[in-house]
């Protein structure tokens, strides 16, 4: 029997990875993802989860584990966040490299110095090139479905990669909420069986993680970068799998409110849950604006995105992270790259904010769109407008 | 698939790797002729030798090959003359004899 | 082909090659002797996880292999923490059910630049946890995979590419970490230094290791003929006179008590062990006086733990 309960994200995503019996956690405390692995012990300590719990001394050690515990066919899990996803940063690379499906929930938080422990993207943004796959949840429901989802798709023998779940930390992560849990039962049999076909077992003496000279590096990487993206099918399946199972339903791009829109307000994460009330507010006054909640980051489902826009004036594009001395936002490069070759593209207007955690409100999403409307007529020479510095006037962007 | 029969990297097309460049078959570098690298052979006196094994012990790459009569022979095919056999030898019955070309 | 054993003196040593020949280690590498004597040990039902270094490039070139074991490489300073995820992620799938109950033997492998500098803190991390492992060191005595640059487990005195022997400078200026006694310290069962020089004792020592629940580190000095600046042929000679001279005891730390494996009434001067290496060419007397100092001390200091605390 499906129930719904009240609990908070990081609690929630304790569930799934409950739900989906893993068999081993090694992970590394560190704010806002705390929540996450002292739920999790405290279910294996009173027996609720049958699992090795491994309180690894720092995070570049959380991922080795679950590496070695993925190398040997089981279930492994991790989670971290900010300065913790990037102690890790070379061991990611292995985990997508070695084909290994490791599921990681990252409670998004912004990288030191100055050291701050609230959410933005910025984690997220130095993890680009890695080759996980990489998934953003809006809330609480979104949390427990992305995790248990994303065992369901890592492990097939047709994909095999490492997937990323993010959830903002703090503003997702610690807010509780109402959501549905599925049935233990229904939960388990949306994860089919899994058995390593390579699994390091003395009958089967495999050597992984071999040494590439240059004669051969660039075909294992080509072979890897295809199947990345060739994962998209299973991806989607899995979301198909999960409508059908569960009632719910998602997509890479998801658009709201976006019939007839003229502009689109683009968001990644918790973002896009202001964002929506602020698109029915415009709405509710006539104004054509509409929403485009990107939830696959990687591989990038460009040719949805594309679809999705089609028709569409603006986008109004927010980031949550600088890039800095770069394109702008992160996300909007992304997004202007797969818009660059179109003959008929939307004008793209880019604004950071929601940097170091501080808070992004209707109101700024409502300055945003109009903001956003009037550089699109107008054009302006900058790459990106940042929002609210004290001292900075409003409406002052950043030149390339 | 599966990278099976491949000896050089420069060798094996993208879509011939293992998942994850997993290599499965085990001891797959025996093909490899280290013999090549030597300067010195050992060449073996069977009349001193007292079947001690020493040498097969001491050899760091398994270039020494116990024979069902209990006698050793270097494995020349891998052997790279580095002459712990000779040094180790409690009968002085092995020798390192300068490669000659051929 | 002989059969399943080899009669070496009074042992019966397996004949199969774990680590199959065709590896890239240098001519006469102690290393490559030493890992191969201790798979012999550890037999086949036996999972490797290994660190970047001599052990790992030298034996895995893609597309093939010189593991005969099932083996797991994934970065420089992580294996602990690696094996840590192998051996607790084997045993919840055993306890669950997932894979039957069997034996099988943990055993990570580095050398001295991922044990006793990069790879310290995920070692000491799995031996505080407890995991029920073997660590194998490899101490060739400096970073020799790159090019012979200084570690934490240089000697004193010793010439590297980084602490080079010059005008200013002796070399290595910093004595040797002792890893045997950090390891011990943290409360694991079974700690020992060993040498492919000793190759019995090499063996009994890893098998000890794999036998005892929880766990255990060895550490083995391994000769460089590379580095070390010695003819290829002396690999086993340099590593007994390190015994004999008292600058590599062979010892083991048994739940914190000590034995001692091979003592001599009267110890070889270290300057046959120094004369014997290029390394240490530059040495003036009063400087091989220093170090026989140094040596004199802790071998003595080692025989009175030996004393207060021995194993049974």
């Amino acid at each position: 029997m499906s129930k719904r309960v009240v609990l908070e994200a990081s609690h929630a995503v304790a569930e799934a990875v409950k739900m989906a019996d893993v068999d081993l956690i090694a992970a590394y405390p560190i704010t806002p993802q705390t929540h996450i692995p002292e739920r999790l012990a405290e279910m294996v300590a009173e027996g609720d989860l049958d699992a090795a719990y491994v309180p690894v001394e720092s995070e570049h050690s959380a991922m080795s584990a679950v590496l070695g515990a993925a190398a040997v066919g089981a279930r492994s899990f991790t989670t971290t966040a900010g300065q913790g996803l990037e102690l890790m940063h070379e061991a990611l690379y292995i985990a997508s490299s070695h084909r290994y499906p490791i599921v990681m929930a990252v409670c998004n938080r912004t990288l030191s110095a100055p050291i701050n422990i609230w959410c933005d993207h910025s984690d997220v943004m130095a993890c680009r090139d890695v080759g996980w796959i990489q998934v953003f949840c809006q809330n609480n429901q979104e949390a427990f479905d992305m995790t248990l989802w994303a065992f369901r798709v890592a492990e097939d023998p047709k994909v095999m990669f490492p997937t990323m779940v993010h959830l903002d930390g703090f503003i997702l992560s610690h807010v509780t909420e109402p959501l549905v849990l599925p049935d233990p039962k229904d939960a388990a049999a949306f994860i089919p069986r899994y058995d390593y076909r390579l699994a390091l077992r003395p009958e089967t003496p495999t050597s992984h993680g071999c040494f590439g000279p240059p004669d051969i590096y660039f075909e294992v990487k080509y072979a890897q970068e295809l199947a990345l993206r060739e994962s998209r099918s299973v991806i989607d399946q899995g979301w198909k799998e999960l409508g059908e199972a569960f009632g719910r339903h998602y997509q890479a791009v998801e658009t709201y409110k976006a019939e007839g829109a003229t502009t689109l307000l683009v968001t990644m994460g918790s973002l896009g849950e202001t964002a929506k009330m602020v698109v029915d507010a415009k709405r509710a006054k006539g104004e054509a604006v509409g929403h485009l909640n990107l939830r696959l980051w990687r591989p990038f489902p460009f040719a949805d995105f594309r679809k999705a826009v089609k028709g569409v004036k603006t986008l109004v594009v927010v980031d949550r992270c600088l890039s800095f001395g770069g394109p702008g936002g992160p996300l909007v490069s992304e997004l202007k790259s797969a818009l660059f070759d179109l003959d008929d593209r939307p004008k793209v207007v880019s604004f950071v904010a929601g940097v170091g955690g501080r808070e992004v409100d209707d109101a700024a999403f409502e300055y945003m769109i109009d903001r956003g409307q009037e550089l699109a007529k107008t054009g302006t020479d900058c790459l990106y407008e940042p929002l609210q510095i004290r001292g900075l006037a409003t409406g002052t962007g950043v030149r390339g | 698939m599966a990278m099976k029969g491949y000896k050089l990297p420069g060798e094996v097309p993208w879509n011939d790797l293992e998942l994850g460049a997993i290599v499965t078959e085990p001891g797959s570098s025996v093909f490899k002729k280290t013999g090549d690298w030597r300067t010195e052979r050992p060449v073996v006196d069977r009349a001193k030798c007292i079947k001690c094994g020493l040498c097969w012990l001491h050899c760091p790459d398994a270039a020494v090959t116990p024979l069902d009569n209990g006698y050793f022979e270097p494995d020349l095919f891998h052997c790279k003359g580095c002459g712990i056999c000779a040094a180790i030898c409690p009968k002085a019955a092995i020798t390192m004899n300068e490669e000659v070309e051929k | 082909m002989a059969g399943d054993f080899v009669k070496v003196g009074k042992y019966q040593i397996d004949a199969r090659e774990y680590l199959a020949p065709g590896h890239t280690f240098c001519t006469g590498c102690g290393e490559a002797l030493a890992i191969r004597l201790v798979c012999k040990a550890l037999g086949e039902n036996t999972i490797i996880a290994m660190a970047t270094g001599c052990d790992e490039v030298c034996t895995s070139p893609l597309p093939v292999t010189s593991w005969r074991l099932p083996w797991l490489h994934t970065l420089f300073e992580n294996t602990g923490a690696e094996m840590s995820g192998v051996e607790a992620g084997i045993k919840a799938m055993m306890r669950k059910g997932k894979m039957p109950e069997r034996e099988i033997k943990f055993v990570a492998m580095g050398g001295d630049g991922g044990t006793s500098d990069i790879g310290l803190q995920s070692l000491s991390g799995a031996f505080e946890r407890g995991h029920d492992f073997l660590y194998v060191c490899w101490d060739n005595e400096a970073y020799m995979n790159t090019g012979i640059q200084r570690s934490s487990a240089t000697p004193y005195g010793a010439s590297t590419t980084t602490a080079p022997a010059g005008k200013l400078s002796i070399g290595q200026s910093t004595q040797k970490k002792n890893l045997v006694e950090i390891f011990a310290a943290h409360g694991i069962p079974y700690a020992a230094t060993a040498c492919p020089s000793y190759p019995f004792d090499l063996m009994n020592k890893v098998k000890k290791g794999v036998e005892v629940k929880g766990p255990a580190y060895i550490h083995v000095h391994t000769v460089c003929p590379t580095g070390w600046r010695t003819p290829s042929r002396d690999t086993i000679a340099v590593g007994k006179l390190a015994v004999e001279t008292g600058v590599f005891p062979l010892y083991e730390i048994e739940n914190g008590r000590y034995r001692l494996n091979v003592d001599a009434p009267k110890l070889k001067p270290v300057e046959q062990y120094l004369k014997a290496q290029g390394r240490f060419r530059h040495l003036s007397p009063d400087e091989i006086g220093k170090i026989q100092e140094r040596v004199n001390l802790e071998y003595a200091r080692l025989k009175e733990k030996v004393a207060h605390f021995p194993a049974a």
